[in-house]
């Protein structure tokens, strides 16, 4: 059984560090190129399709910005 | 799949912890001290022990750790937090007590509060962010600076010979008789944070079974004083500080 | 009939401290005031009333434990002698920041640096000027027998925690040394748990529960307009402390022309020179300020129209003289006799003193 997951970026708090970009497993998670209010680039799923919901970005993230939802398929 | 269907209540695995508070933590980009944060959250948060708990803020970045760890706070001046803890665990011998400290405050000004507490097997936990540097001050050389490392007060690198050796003050700390768990962590991956979070919990339960001080050394960044990206600071710290701070117990009885 | 007993002033803190509920003492030892902690010891009272008593590895830590428990709610204290309260300076800035209530009693010994182990009130300036950093006053009683070092540590406390501020008994080596009759008060219970929730639940660090917000307590506040108005709070505290708390004693003032002011043991020695003097036809009083923050400085003030002049007499180098002289604010003499370095006056020293103010 395979796992499929999916994340959600609290926009306005992340402070675009790449640490959870760094820690995905699959290469799932990118910075965008344009910048939140305070004029951070922030991190998303820039290939959703690989996202397992492992949860390790949401782990590392230290201003607890993901949320991560997983499903079984 | 389409993400869409994904996205829903039931299917949530990982969020933002009840015990964090809303505020936007003031800490920098891929800073070490929200990870941390965190960790003391759930563990507070899984062990249901928020109205038990009573910490104890530094002098240093996370002198306002207050505003983020929903629980009730005191603030120490520089270096004393080990003897507010004794006070408070002292006379509330029922409540869960912890400090947290960077480097410069639990290693070099509050020596003395942390070996004694430790000494004296208070029943608290002691969490010390050892990033080798002072960063809240602008970035100068701490006692777990490391020889030849670059900081403000050490423009040319520190210098054994005019400052010492870096202080391993977690290994100090292990051969006291008084403490009951001693270990290094980390949190610049997946799995060590899952290992420092394990950490914290055996550390909180110690302080319930009263087997003494349990101190956790979180080996940490601080990417603005080392002058270095989030992600090229943690790569640093795995190059330089493990293997002159080695993760890992050093004391587990 | 209340029981009596014969103790040391030093004794009489510690004997004092458990009969009123205190929850902790935090303490390291220094002459002249050891006999506190050991009495403490020795009595127990953690197998008694629940108090904790623990000795410190510095008056750092001693202060800081204060912190601690304080900020739980809890009636904590300690005591020190004169280089000891130096170290516990910082913790004084910090705790009145906070808010925080605690007892300090500072058995004061002759200085500066490591000094003598003799009595001495040296320390008059640390106590009612700050000692630490930042605009902060601690509230100062100055026992002057046996009976009041034990009604000053339930007087201090009270006045602590009405404030909210550390309060400091200033005495000296010869006070916490001498034995007198000491009357004990009735025994006042610890607070429960329940019971610190329903007064300092407030503030107190008493476990985040689910009705109320959390609490922070810190003197951390980093926006100078917040300082300011933090300040402005704690001096309004600092004006209620004068209006209301003011505490002194008069002997013989009624047909005074020249008035001693004394506080603590001095105070003692010229009750002796009042009489003395007296005897030789001279119409002197004597002005105990019992309590040295807040000064009683209207007290002053009130006799300064039916007097030629005042002398203070200190077991220092004229330090209190400065208040009575800003509080008389030239309208007469203000004159200062003291010894120094441990050495007490004698009342005859004293009448001396005062012929020659009067010549």
């Amino acid at each position: 059984m395979a796992m499929k997951g999916a994340i959600v970026v609290d926009r306005e708090r992340c402070k675009g560090c790449g640490v959870c970009m760094v820690n995905c497993p699959v290469q799932v998670i990118g910075l965008t190129k344009e910048v939140n209010a305070k004029g951070y680039p922030i991190c998303y799923m820039a290939n959703p399709e690989e996202c397992t919901g492992c949860t390790n970005c949401a782990t590392v993230c230290p201003d607890s910005v993901i949320t991560v939802y997983r499903v079984k398929v | 799949m389409d993400v869409k269907d994904i996205i829903k209540p039931e299917n949530k695995v990982y969020g933002k912890c009840p015990v964090m508070t809303e505020k936007v933590l003031h800490y920098c980009p891929g800073c070490s001290h929200g990870t941390i944060h965190k960790l003391l959250a759930e563990v507070i948060d899984e062990m249901n022990i928020q109205d038990k708990t009573i910490a104890v803020s530094p002098v240093g970045c996370s002198v306002f750790a207050y505003n983020y760890i929903d629980i009730d706070w005191q603030q120490a001046a520089h270096g004393r937090a080990c003897a507010l803890a004794t006070g408070v665990k002292r006379l509330c011998p029922d409540k869960y007590v912890f400090t947290y400290q960077g480097d410069g405050d639990l290693a070099a000004i509050g020596t003395a509060e942390t070996i004694h507490a430790c000494n004296r097997g208070e029943n608290i936990v002691v969490i010390l962010v050892n990033n080798a540097i002072y960063g809240m001050t602008g970035g100068q050389m701490s006692p777990l600076t490391l020889e030849g490392q670059v900081t403000s007060t050490t423009p040319y690198g520190r210098k054994i010979e005019l400052n010492g050796y870096p202080l391993k003050i977690t290994n100090l700390a292990a051969q006291l008789d008084g403490t009951c768990y001693v270990t290094r962590q980390s949190v610049q991956n997946a799995a060590a944070v899952r290992r420092t979070k394990k950490a914290i919990r055996k550390a909180f339960e110690n302080s319930a079974q009263k087997k003494g001080t349990s101190l956790i050394e979180v080996v940490s960044s601080c990417n603005s004083g080392w002058k270095l990206s989030p992600i090229g600071a943690n790569k640093w710290m795995e190059d330089n500080l493990f293997p002159f701070y080695p993760l890992g117990d050093l004391k587990d009885k | 009939m209340a029981e009596k007993l014969l103790m040391k002033g030093n004794e009489a803190i510690a004997i004092a401290a458990i009969r009123c509920g205190c929850d902790g003492y935090f303490g390291y030892p220094i002459t002249p005031q050891s006999e506190v902690m050991e009495t403490l010891m020795e009595e127990k009272p953690w197998e008694t009333t629940g108090m904790v008593v623990l000795q410190a590895e510095s008056e750092v830590a001693s202060i800081n434990m204060l912190y601690g428990g304080a900020a739980c709610g809890k009636k904590v204290m300690t005591s020190s002698s004169s280089p000891g309260i130096s170290l516990m300076c910082e913790g004084f800035s910090y705790m009145a920041g906070a808010e925080l209530p605690c007892l300090v009693a500072n058995v004061v010994r002759g200085g500066p640096g490591l000094g003598s182990i003799q009595a001495s009130q040296a320390d008059y300036f640390q106590a009612v000027k700050g000692g630490g950093h930042g605009d902060y006053q601690l509230i100062v009683l100055a026992p002057n027998s046996v009976q009041e070092m034990y009604d000053f540590v339930d007087l201090g406390f009270e006045l602590a925690f009405k404030y909210r501020n550390p309060a400091l008994i200033l005495t000296d080596g010869v006070i916490g040394q001498m034995m007198e009759k000491v009357e004990l008060r009735p025994e006042k219970p610890r607070w429960t748990d329940e019971e610190i929730i329903k007064l300092h639940g407030s503030w107190a660090t008493t476990g985040k529960t689910k009705d109320r917000p959390q609490h922070a307590v810190t003197s951390l506040a980093l926006e100078s307009a917040v300082l300011e108005k933090f300040n402005l709070k704690l001096i309004e505290k600092y004006k209620q402390l004068n209006e209301l708390e003011v505490r002194f004693e008069k002997i013989n003032c009624d047909d005074a022309d020249y008035l001693i002011i004394a506080y603590g043991s001095a105070s003692r020695v010229c009750e002796k020179a009042v009489e003395l003097a007296r005897n030789e036809g001279i119409k002197v009083g004597l002005l105990r300020p019992i309590t040295l923050y807040p000064f009683p400085t209207k007290a002053i003030q009130d006799m300064v129209k039916q007097l030629k002049a005042i002398i203070t007499v200190e077991m220092s180098a004229g330090q209190m003289v400065q208040d009575v002289r800003l509080a008389v604010n030239g309208a007469i003499p203000v004159e200062y006799f003291g010894r120094l370095g441990g050495i007490i006056p004698t009342p005859e020293e004293v009448v001396v003193a005062l012929k020659n103010i009067i010549k």
